[in-house]
């Protein structure tokens, strides 16, 4: 078998003093969907950072395709060469560019200049709303249209890897139902997806596998449909509602 | 009709005149703004740039004889890039998501201590009356005059075409190039780009290399103006510049270029009519003299006073900085309790030791010297209250030091009144300058409120002292600007110990009162202000009369630091105490070595005054090895070596803004930290 396209091996990580992550072992095969669910404040999206390069684990080391990425380095780029993309949480958009010079900025790397305009009409497509203000300032959007616009950017590249954090909060929940959609898309067109997400029942539904995370560690592994049950029995045991 | 014949031929003569000192502003406008939309940099360093590859040209094309496009080469090309690269990379790159404001007292760090590091790392040294000569051939001396009433030389024409083309090449790249768009966008956030798969580290290579480029075919450009080579008359003109710049909001380059030429225009058509007006209005005379020079700085303090956008221009986060941890807190705040114990007994020991030899082993000059410190550091509280507890940038502390000055050498001159009766008057009146200074900045941003003040310190520098109700006049010029020593009762404080001890007091109750103020109403709301202004407003905290009080307070306490002073050398001496320059170097030494905590301010009073004669000169090695004779030769060391090493101190701002000294406190805090709770497990 080849070596995953993702792969955490004992990773820690934290911010300043703070430990967010305690050894966390995690891997992303190519096509594999996995979902990442836990409690607010588990570390999923310090995971998710880690996975992207945007984050430098203090201890451990992140591989992609089997190579160790170099770190202590701002490496962020490597990934997104590598074909690993991140949609980053909350409003994760260049505020002073206009939507079109947001969306070039990725585009242009990716498909060239000769396919930024094809590039561009298939983001408009998925999200029209975009495509009336592809003018404006992108700090000027709506919480709403800036999250399409973030995540517009990833969607259209299909990339080898997508992670994506809180993909659906924000936005209204037909809008959810249709990004979902689009997910499975490029999911079938053979994309791997690390997916975070507290719409859990999405999720799984859409995901081939699941890892729960629980202070900063993976509790648990293993086939999405047996995570709903393990979800219930972990939070009736921590105490935690629902 | 004659009359308005010749009222138009004027003012075109005026707009012809004003041309090339405006295509000056333009370029350096230009330069500025290109520094800024691609690094997010406010830089003040930009004129240090420039000057550098102004000086190298001429020590490549005058003093080794070069052909001029060799020197060219050199300077421009080579060596201008490689000045952008070096600080992008040791410096800049490491400060991308630190606050404008702290970016931009690295610059302020930078443009003092670059130059120094060329003209002595090139051995450089400015000839006066030796010019450079620009880059075409007989430059100053053909001249063309296409409209018969004003000649223009073959040097300004080129820099003319250098603004114009640079502006078109500089529009078009930022329009149609990716680079340009990356440009942008590692400004904004260098991790968002990142994730976009571009190299964040090469595009901001790349941009200071080409903004370090245009810095220097500026300087170069520029250069014959000058009779000789100062970097301190290309920062004055930086300074000038950002007005033009302003008016585009740093970011629009055809409105910079327009803005430098307007600025020049309206300058050069003042100057015309002025005269004439002031013939008919001989009130008007004063005013004429003066306000010429300081016409610039007016125009910049205007613009962003009421230029409203300039207000309201706010900086963009990072949408991506919840990856940086938090700021770390005071050290005092998380030390262990018996090391506090342990520095505080030791801080005093040290203070009694040190006290103890002055009073009883120093001779007049010492004395004198650590008079001076423990002054300086007074006048430092000042800056620990605006900027330690308010976060804001002023720099104009050295003119409400110099209000104060003033204030005792009039007083005292004119109505023979006490001077420490005056020294009060004097810190009042600063106080009132400077809560009617912050009417008008306050609602600035961080960055801008800077400049805002440096332009009032260069308007007080060119016009008030210049007055004889200020700086004394023409009287002043002969018998300088005396200032006797205070006399109380049977206490003549024209002894030095009994000096000393008037300094040491006052120090003492500044920072008794500056202490109280943070523990305060006013410096918790400071604190809050720091953390958000929109958060802070929105429980209902109001920015507007804390930081009115702040900047008064300020004031007041540099009023008075700048009183004694007076007092202290006899003399107001406000070239070499309170210019401009003075104080932005003041700024530099207070938050390299720690502008948060009265301590901070007290060690770098003590670097400013001390450091020069203890360490440069050689005394402090002189004594551990016993004998002058014994030091090495290359002692003493220049006294530029001082502004060097603060210069680069200051660059540790945006990284450790808490100053040095902190963060040297807080490392070893932790490791002792470490270890003292380790012991008391074990025990
Ligand atoms: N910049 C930061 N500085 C310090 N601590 C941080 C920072 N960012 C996150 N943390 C802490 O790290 C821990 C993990 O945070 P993380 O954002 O990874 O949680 P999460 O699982 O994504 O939570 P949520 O479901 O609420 O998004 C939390 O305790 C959080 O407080
Ligand atoms: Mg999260």
């Amino acid at each position: 078998m080849s070596a995953p396209i993702l792969e955490l091996r004992e990773v820690e990580a934290g911010y300043g003093p703070f430990r967010a992550l305690f050894g966390v072992s995690l891997a992303v095969g190519a096509g594999e969907a996995v979902a990442l669910v836990g409690a607010n404040g588990a570390g999923k999206t310090t995971l998710a950072r880690v996975a992207s390069g945007l984050l430098v684990p203090s201890a451990g080391s992140v591989h992609v395709d089997g190579a160790q990425i170099e770190a202590g380095v701002t490496a962020a780029w490597r990934f997104v060469r590598a074909g690993v993309m991140h949609a980053p949480e909350g409003r994760s958009v260049f505020a002073s560019l206009t939507v079109e010079e947001n969306l070039a900025l990725s585009f242009q790397r990716a498909f060239g200049r000769a396919g930024l305009a094809g590039g561009l009409d298939r983001a408009y497509e998925l999200f029209p709303r975009l495509g009336e203000r592809r003018g404006q300032i992108a700090g000027t959007l709506s919480g709403g249209e800036q999250r399409m616009l973030s995540l517009a950017r990833v969607l259209v590249e299909s990339p080898r890897l997508l992670i994506a954090d809180e993909l659906s909060l924000g936005l209204a929940p037909m809008v959810v139902d249709q990004v979902f959609e689009t997910l499975s898309q490029i999911r079938a067109t053979g994309t791997a997806l690390l997916i975070v997400e507290q719409q859990v029942g999405h999720a799984l539904e859409l995901c081939d596998r699941a890892a729960v995370l629980e202070h900063g560690l993976i509790t648990w592994q293993g086939p999405s449909n047996e995570a709903g049950a393990v979800l219930e029995s972990r939070l009736f045991e921590s105490g935690a509602p629902h | 009709m004659i009359l308005a014949s010749g009222f138009f031929e004027d003012l075109f003569r005026g707009v012809l005149q004003g041309t090339p000192p405006g295509a000056v502003y333009a370029l350096i406008a230009l330069g500025f703004v290109l520094t800024y939309k691609t690094s997010g940099v406010f830089n003040l360093a930009f004129g240090a740039q420039a000057y550098i590859s102004a000086a190298m040209y001429f020590k490549v094309h005058s003093v080794w004889g070069w052909p001029k496009w060799a020197a060219l080469l050199v300077s421009v090309f080579v060596l201008a890039p490689l000045v952008g690269l070096v600080l992008e990379r040791a410096i800049f790159r490491h400060l991308r998501t630190a606050s404008a404001v702290s970016k931009l007292v690295v610059t302020i760090g930078l443009s003092v201590a670059l130059p120094e590091i060329f003209n002595w790392a090139a051995r450089f040294s400015a000839v006066a009356g030796r010019q450079i000569t620009g880059i075409v051939p007989d430059g100053a001396g053909v001249y063309y005059d296409p409209f018969g009433i004003y000649r223009f030389n073959r040097d300004e024409l080129a820099m003319m075409a250098v603004a114009l083309a640079g502006t078109l090449l500089l529009a078009a790249l930022f329009r149609f190039t990716m680079m340009g768009l990356s440009m942008r966008a590692v400004v904004e956030s260098p991790r968002m780009t990142e994730l976009s798969g571009v190299n964040a580290n090469r595009v901001s290579a790349f941009a200071w290399a080409l903004s370090s480029t245009f810095a220097g075919m500026a300087g170069v450009l520029i250069a014959p103006r000058f009779n000789s080579l100062s970097s301190g008359d290309y920062f004055t003109l930086v300074i000038i510049a950002v007005a033009a710049a302003a008016t585009g909001l740093l970011i629009s380059l055809p409105r910079a270029l327009l803005g430098g030429l307007g600025l020049g225009w309206f300058i050069a058509v003042f100057n015309t009519f002025l005269p004439g007006l002031a013939d008919d209005h001989t009130w008007l005379r004063p005013f004429q003299e003066n306000l010429t020079p300081s016409l610039p700085f007016v125009v910049l303090f205007a613009i962003l006073v009421l230029w409203r956008a300039v207000g309201r221009q706010r900086e963009a986060s990072d949408p991506l900085a919840g990856v940086d941890p938090p700021p770390p807190a005071l050290a005092a705040l998380e030390r262990h309790p018996k090391l506090t114990m342990f520095t505080r007994l030791f801080g005093v020991f040290f203070v009694t030791v040190v006290g103890l030899v002055v009073w009883f082993r120093a001779d007049v000059l010492w004395m004198s010297l650590v008079t001076k410190a423990v002054i300086i550091a007074l006048i430092y509280l000042s800056v620990t209250v605006i900027t330690g507890m308010g976060g804001q940038i002023s720099l104009c502390q050295g003119t409400f030091a110099a209000i104060g000055g003033f204030t005792v050498f009039q007083m005292a001159d004119r109505f023979n009144m006490s001077v420490l009766a005056a020294a009060l008057i004097g810190a009042a009146l600063a106080a009132v300058v400077g809560a009617l200074l912050s009417l008008p900045v306050l609602r600035l941003g961080g960055v801008w409120l800077a400049i805002a003040t440096l332009a009032f310190a260069f308007f007080f520098d060119a016009v008030m002292v210049k007055f004889s109700w200020v700086g004394g006049g023409s009287t002043a010029l002969l018998t300088g600007t005396q200032v006797p020593r205070p006399l109380i009762g049977p206490i003549d404080f024209a002894s030095d110990r009994a000096f000393l001890v008037l300094a040491v007091v006052a120090l003492v109750v500044v920072s008794v009162v500056v202490i109280q103020l943070r523990e305060g109403t006013i410096g918790r709301t400071l604190a809050a202000l720091r953390g958000s202004e929109v958060a802070a407003a929105s429980i209902g905290i109001s920015a507007a009369r804390a930081r009115i009080v702040a900047f008064a307070v300020s004031a007041a306490i540099a009023g008075l630091g700048g009183a004694l002073l007076a007092m202290h050398q006899q003399n107001v001496n406000y070239a070499l105490n309170f210019a401009p320059i003075v104080a932005l170097f003041w700024l530099v030494v207070v938050v390299a070595l720690g502008s948060r905590t009265v301590e901070g301010a007290i060690q770098a009073g003590a670097a400013f005054a001390l450091f020069e004669p203890l360490i440069l000169q050689g005394e402090l090695l002189g004594w551990i090895v016993r004998g002058e004779e014994r030091l090495p030769e290359f002692f003493p060391l220049s006294g530029n070596w001082r502004l060097i090493l603060f210069g680069l101190m200051a660059m540790q701002f945006a990284r450790h803004p808490e100053g040095l000294v902190e963060h040297g406190k807080r490392r070893s805090a932790t490791r002792i930290n470490g270890w003292l709770e380790a012991r008391e497990a074990r025990a």
